[in-house]
């Protein structure tokens, strides 16, 4: 290996990640006058974000003028079962509405109210209509708008010194292996260009995660190749923390037949619009699944579920929109009892309830989805859904103002962070969150550099040990070796049965021993063809991450011994309250995870208090609830 | 579940060759499901573009028994019994390695459209358009990139030299939505498209329109109208007539 | 993508076969090759034929011939528009003077372009099929530039549709004068309704009418015209064809009765 191996680049700011957190994060950087340099493992334009459809939740209160962030606030709280960083889930019900406002002024065309507003819509969990939207291709006008957005950029640089990238470079399909670090700081991030294979070394005092999700780990996902968890994996390996890793979300609507796309999404939309739930026998089964927590704000009759869609003031909306963890655990009861449908799903029905035109209008791309995939018409028949792996709910643990790790100059937002949306995230969250958690990201990181006075250099053994591994796979094996491929599918195979929507502490010691048996295999992983454009390398170094990511969220849920929003134990069927107190906390040690207990940051008595009595008793402990009376009383007296 | 022969187009910009594989398919696969398992079974290096699996993002573009489409979104039922099913990169942008193309033509095409001009007197949050007023755009807007339109378009695909002149049916239905969005500050989107972009290159064949998973309409909803808005200005012999009569804006967009 | 392309133009993928295409995708060129073909063969012909245009016992004009325009017309054929003209050499025929109109009209339309680009130019001749030029340069300078000048062609238009307008009217014309009707009137109302059909569909009208505004919400009378016409211009494929085999069966209809080679069908009078 010789330095002609390797592109050495430098930068202020590198955010790894082109969906909507790492390019608002950009965006947010290069305004602050930083060299940044945005990184992604596919084409430009093409990162997850694009494939959202529902929306983005911001209290604008455009559809319903009742709507402010003190009830979107406590919705998130409400969908996160009170363990969200209350910090973070405030700053994004604070904030969502003017990153959603500024998104216009980059070029977003929103679908409309009557007085020409943007135009909000229902989804499971919120209170009132809130995801701003587009059809359902949300995603798709949100990462095409930031996108155009740093083109603009660009031109303005272009005008300004002749050359599109002087301060805002994209590089595509180029993956970060690892993150460089000296002093504990972070010095830069070492990848290589699917292309050709090339080393690149990007020297930069701060760098932004923005690498989303780790649902590849799972057989039955809607997410792509790209979700293997690096972001988690970099920063642990860096020495940060994770937190809240056994937090998964299983939405309850993907598509399972037939079985080559089993797990796409099918969008909660089709709900907020109005699309119900059966099972075999035709009964709308979510009726019998309303927790005792949320029996106060769902509907009890189909009746009244069904005046909720036109008179939302006098009505409580169908139990079809509970958060989507209740949902999904319903349905797997369902298709448990053997009330399924003929693929093992249950019926989503739009078909009976809404006209054909309407279905085409407003959810075009499912009824182009169905049509061309499973040959099924949306607007004459239902469709069979079943819960699909969807969302980390946890990630990396994060100062919520700034979105700073435990590492210094190591920055996340996005999927990737953790925190902000607790046990469970309510839908459309997410896009919101990318937006306000991602210009944080990037204004902090523009900071932090302006208040590092020396940029840290990154030692040469650090970049040749890291050639080194990424090499590994591709080292003559005699044996042959194992076939990345064959790895791969039997992680997810173990992921999926063991730790996948209900778990069980035998199963999840099964799994950790499985887990550990992959570590070992992993050494032996080979492939051939060489390192231009080679995806089976490149599934080869993904697998680290993969694995190391699934010991993680196996060990988590070992530790939790409740159940709480994307966390179900068959085995300890109760929300604890005592759990509730305690986030575990995943890092680094040796080549193992280890966890710990960490108490969960404690809600100041403004944001207790928004909420009434009588639902914080169904969360908190009996001393919690003392002290939030004495509180409160001691306010009275003021 | 059969086996069937597939033909794939392996190699670099260095040559290549249509090889042949036999291959499990089963019932309800797409043709990318068959590239998967090859990848998996027969040829881990095989290169090749996804994300989605599900026609939303636009990376899987590759040409199937000649035809352009993505090869996410072509099942394995649309061919006959025995067909042999062929698999190619797209044409018109240069190989990198066996289905995957070097795309960044136009990526650098996309640079040199001016971006959305926001209107100097709104902030945010104070924008108001009408449904039917946006409507238009979102039909460009619903464009996932998949390049499958500027990969037919016979315009560059049978003449490399008109690269450089030619910015592509996607882009001109950038330029489009442009022009139609309610609140963009610019005025001179046509003449861009008919002097920069070479607008006139196109001989409205279709192709773009043929393609397009989306099902956007270019050719009849963006790239006519712009032609069309291009001769408002250039030659109409009413409009001149009109704007010296009639008030200016019933003619023209005001903006 | 941005930066990591290396610069200078690189090879395509080495595909030694010019289609793929497993499909007939040579069928539809050949059969519009063939239709349009057809169009120009009876045409040319036609306006060569000079004679056969005018029933006057029923009022009946072939529209090649509408309108009549000069002195050498047969007596009654001219109506509104007089006789402007004076007599022709006897190698040129009426028709001729008014076919640069409706014939320009479609020779510039957006649909017959893409038409006789792919089945005559071959430029290409199906989609992802090679076309067959080695240079290629559009509509971007003449003589295909001039295309642009469809607009003028479509305010002809909107005049040809009117003179036919009114030779269906004029066709309800009773043996012994008064009001009359023939398969022969019909033929040519459904000729002018397929034309209007055809004309109002045109992507210039669907421009002028309303395509250019920015801001529907203000014009609604405008948008709603829009939206009429834009149901039309989705179909403007089907009324292209429509319209033209109903011009020529129009059209031969007339000839035939006026040579005495049929009767026409006398439905009233
Ligand atoms: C089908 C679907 C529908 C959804 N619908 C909604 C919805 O309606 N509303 C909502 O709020 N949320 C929705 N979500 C969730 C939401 O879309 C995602 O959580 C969100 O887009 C994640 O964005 P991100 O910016 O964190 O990361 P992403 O958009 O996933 O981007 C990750 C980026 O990181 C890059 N990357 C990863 N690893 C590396 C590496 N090692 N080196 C370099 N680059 C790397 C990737 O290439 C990619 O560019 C949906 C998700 C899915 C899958
Ligand atoms: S219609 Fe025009 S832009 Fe579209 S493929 Fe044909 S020539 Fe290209
Ligand atoms: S316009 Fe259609 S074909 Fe062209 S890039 Fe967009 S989605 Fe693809
Ligand atoms: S993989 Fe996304 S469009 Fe095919
Ligand atoms: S007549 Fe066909 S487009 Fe005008």
């Amino acid at each position: 290996m010789t330095d002609k191996d390797i592109t050495r680049l430098s930068y202020d700011v590198v955010v790894i990640g082109a969906g909507g957190a790492g390019l608002r994060a950009a965006i947010e950087a290069r305004l602050a006058g930083k060299k940044t340099a945005i990184i992604s493992k596919s084409l430009f334009g093409k990162a997850h974000t694009v494939m959202a459809e529902g929306g983005a939740a911001a209290a604008m209160g455009n559809a319903n003028s009742n709507d402010n962030w003190m009830v979107h606030y406590k919705d998130t709280i409400r969908g996160g079962k009170f363990l969200n960083h209350y910090r973070m889930a405030e700053l994004h019900a604070k904030e969502a509405p003017e990153r959603i406002w500024e998104l216009e002024t980059y070029g977003a065309l929103f679908d409309r109210t009557k007085d020409g507003k943007i135009s909000q819509r229902n989804f499971g969990g919120h209170e009132y209509p809130r995801l701003a939207h587009v059809g359902d291709r949300t995603g798709l006008e949100l990462i095409r708008t930031l996108q155009q957005k740093i083109v603009s950029l660009q031109q303005e640089d272009f005008a300004e010194s002749g050359d599109y990238e002087a301060r805002l470079a994209v590089f595509a399909e180029t993956t970060i292996t690892e993150l460089m670090l000296t002093d504990g700081k972070v010095a830069g991030a070492f990848g290589y260009r699917r292309e050709d294979g090339q080393f690149l070394l990007f020297e930069a005092p701060a760098v932004v995660l923005a690498t989303g999700g780790v649902g590849k780990s799972f057989k039955v996902t809607s997410n792509s190749w790209e979700y293997t968890g690096d972001g988690h994996a970099l920063a642990m390996r860096a020495g940060a923390n994770l937190v809240n890793m056994e937090f998964l979300q299983f939405h309850p609507t993907g598509m399972v037949w037939p079985p080559s796309v089993k797990g796409i999404l099918v969008t909660e939309s089709v709900r907020g619009d109005g699309g119900v739930l059966r099972n075999s026998e035709g009964r709308r089964f979510m009726f019998d699944y309303i927790p005792e927590v949320f029996k106060a704000q769902y509907a009890t009759t189909e009746e009244e579920g069904d005046r909720w869609y036109t008179d939302p003031d006098n009505n409580k909306r169908p139990p079809e929109l509970l958060p989507r963890d209740e949902v999904a655990r319903a349905i797997n009861s369902e298709v448990k009892a053997g009330r399924g449908s003929p693929h093992g799903g249950v019926f989503l029905d739009v078909s009976t309830r809404m006209k054909p035109e309407v279905i085409i209008k407003r959810l075009p791309s499912m009824h182009h989805q169905f049509k061309e995939l499973a040959d099924v018409d949306i607007t004459k028949e239902p469709m069979e859904v079943g819960p699909t792996c969807h969302y980390v709910m946890g990630g990396v643990e994060v100062d919520p103002d700034s979105t700073q790790s435990a590492v210094p100059g190591l920055f996340a937002a996005g999927e990737v962070a953790g925190g902000m949306h607790g046990s469970n995230r309510l839908g459309g969250n997410s896009l919101s969150d990318l937006l306000v958690f991602g210009k944080r990201a990037g204004e902090y990181a523009a900071l932090y550099v302006d208040q590092t006075a020396e940029r840290p250099a990154v030692a040469q053994s650090d970049v040749d040990a890291a050639m080194a591994k990424a090499l590994t796979p591709l080292v003559e094996d005699a044996e042959g070796g194992e076939n990345p491929y064959t790895v791969q599918h039997e992680l997810q195979q173990v992921m999926n049965d063991l730790v996948g929507i209900i778990r069980r502490a035998d199963e999840l010691e099964e799994a950790l021993v499985k887990i550990a048996e992959f570590k070992k295999r992993l050494a032996s992983v080979r492939v051939g063809g060489g390192r231009k454009y080679n995806p089976g390398w490149h599934l080869a170094i993904d697998l680290h991450n993969m694995v190391v990511v699934s010991e993680a969220i196996a060990k988590a849920a070992l530790e939790r011994t409740e159940s709480r929003g994307g966390h179900t134990r068959d085995d300890h069927g109760k929300m604890d309250p005592n759990w509730r107190k305690i986030n575990l906390i995943c890092s680094v040690q040796g080549d193992g995870v280890s966890l710990r207990r960490q108490p969960v940051p404690t809600m100041p008595i403004e944001l207790l208090g928004l909420f009434d009595r009588s639902e914080l008793a169904k969360y908190l402990t009996e001393d919690e609830l003392a002290a939030f009376d004495e509180s409160t009383k001691d306010g009275e007296k003021e | 579940m059969t086996t069937r022969h597939f033909r794939v187009w392996r190699g670099d910009d260095q040559g290549g060759a249509l090889t042949d594989y036999d291959v499990e398919v089963n019932e309800g696969e797409v043709v990318l499901d068959i590239v998967h398992r090859l990848q998996a079974t027969q040829a881990p290096d095989l290169a090749v573009r996804w994300n989605c699996k599900a026609g939303k993002c636009g990376s899987c573009s590759a040409e199937i028994n000649g035809k352009p489409g993505l090869l996410c979104m072509t099942r394995m039922n649309t061919f006959g019994p025995d067909e042999t099913v062929t698999v190619t990169p797209v044409r018109t942008f240069p190989v990198m390695r066996d289905l995957v193309t070097d795309v960044s033509f136009n990526y650098e095409k996309a640079r040199e459209i001016p971006a959305f001009a926001p209107p100097a007197d709104l902030k945010p949050g104070e924008y108001r358009m009408q449904q039917v007023d946006v409507e238009r755009s979102q039909e460009f807007r619903k464009c996932i990139e998949c390049f499958l339109c500027q990969n037919t378009c016979h315009v560059i695909r049978d003449h490399e030299e008109n690269k450089a002149a030619f910015a592509g049916p996607r882009f001109f239905i950038r330029a489009a939505e442009l022009d139609m969005h309610p609140l963009d500050a610019r005025d001179d989107r046509k003449e861009f498209a008919q002097e920069e972009q070479g607008l006139g290159f196109c001989n409205i064949t279709k192709c773009c329109t043929e393609v397009c998973p989306e099902h956007i309409k270019i050719t009849d909803n963006a790239i006519i109208p712009m032609k069309e808005r291009v001769v408002d200005r250039k030659y109409d012999p009413l409009t001149w007539l009109g704007r010296k009569i009639f008030r200016r804006d019933q003619l023209e967009s005001q903006k | 993508m941005t930066t990591t392309a290396t610069t200078p133009p690189r090879p395509r993928a080495a595909i030694a076969e010019r289609t793929l295409r497993t499909d007939r995708w040579w069928l539809a060129p050949l059969l519009t090759f063939l239709g349009l073909a057809g169009f120009l063969v009876y045409a040319t012909v036609r306006i060569f034929v000079n004679d056969n245009y005018w029933v006057e016992e029923f009022h009946y004009l072939a529209p090649f011939y509408s309108p009549c325009l000069s002195e050498s017309c047969a007596p009654g054929s001219s109506h509104f528009l007089g006789q402007p003209f004076p007599q022709l050499p006897s190698w040129m025929s009426p028709a001729m003077l008014v076919l640069a109109l409706p014939g320009g009209f479609r020779a510039t339309c957006y649909y017959y372009r893409k038409s006789y680009y792919r089945s005559f130019w071959l430029s290409p001749p199906a989609c992802a099929v090679p076309d067959g030029h080695k240079k290629y340069t559009g509509e971007t300078r003449f003589p295909l530039l001039i295309q642009n000048v469809h607009r003028y062609f479509f305010y002809a238009a909107v005049l040809v549709g009117l003179v036919l307008t009114y030779d269906a009217v004029i066709s309800f014309h009773g043996k012994e004068g008064g009001f009359g009707i023939g398969l022969g009137s019909l033929i040519l109302v459904v000729n002018a309704v397929l034309i209007w059909g055809y004309t109002l569909g045109c992507h210039s009208c669907r421009n002028i009418v309303g395509g250019r505004l920015t801001h529907f919400s203000k014009h609604p009378i405008r948008y709603w015209m829009w939206t009429q016409v834009g149901k039309l211009n989705k179909r403007h494929q089907l009324f292209a064809w429509l319209s033209m085999f109903s011009v020529v069966i129009a059209d031969a209809y007339v000839w035939m009765v006026a040579s005495g080679a049929i009767n026409d069908l006398r439905i009233f009078n």
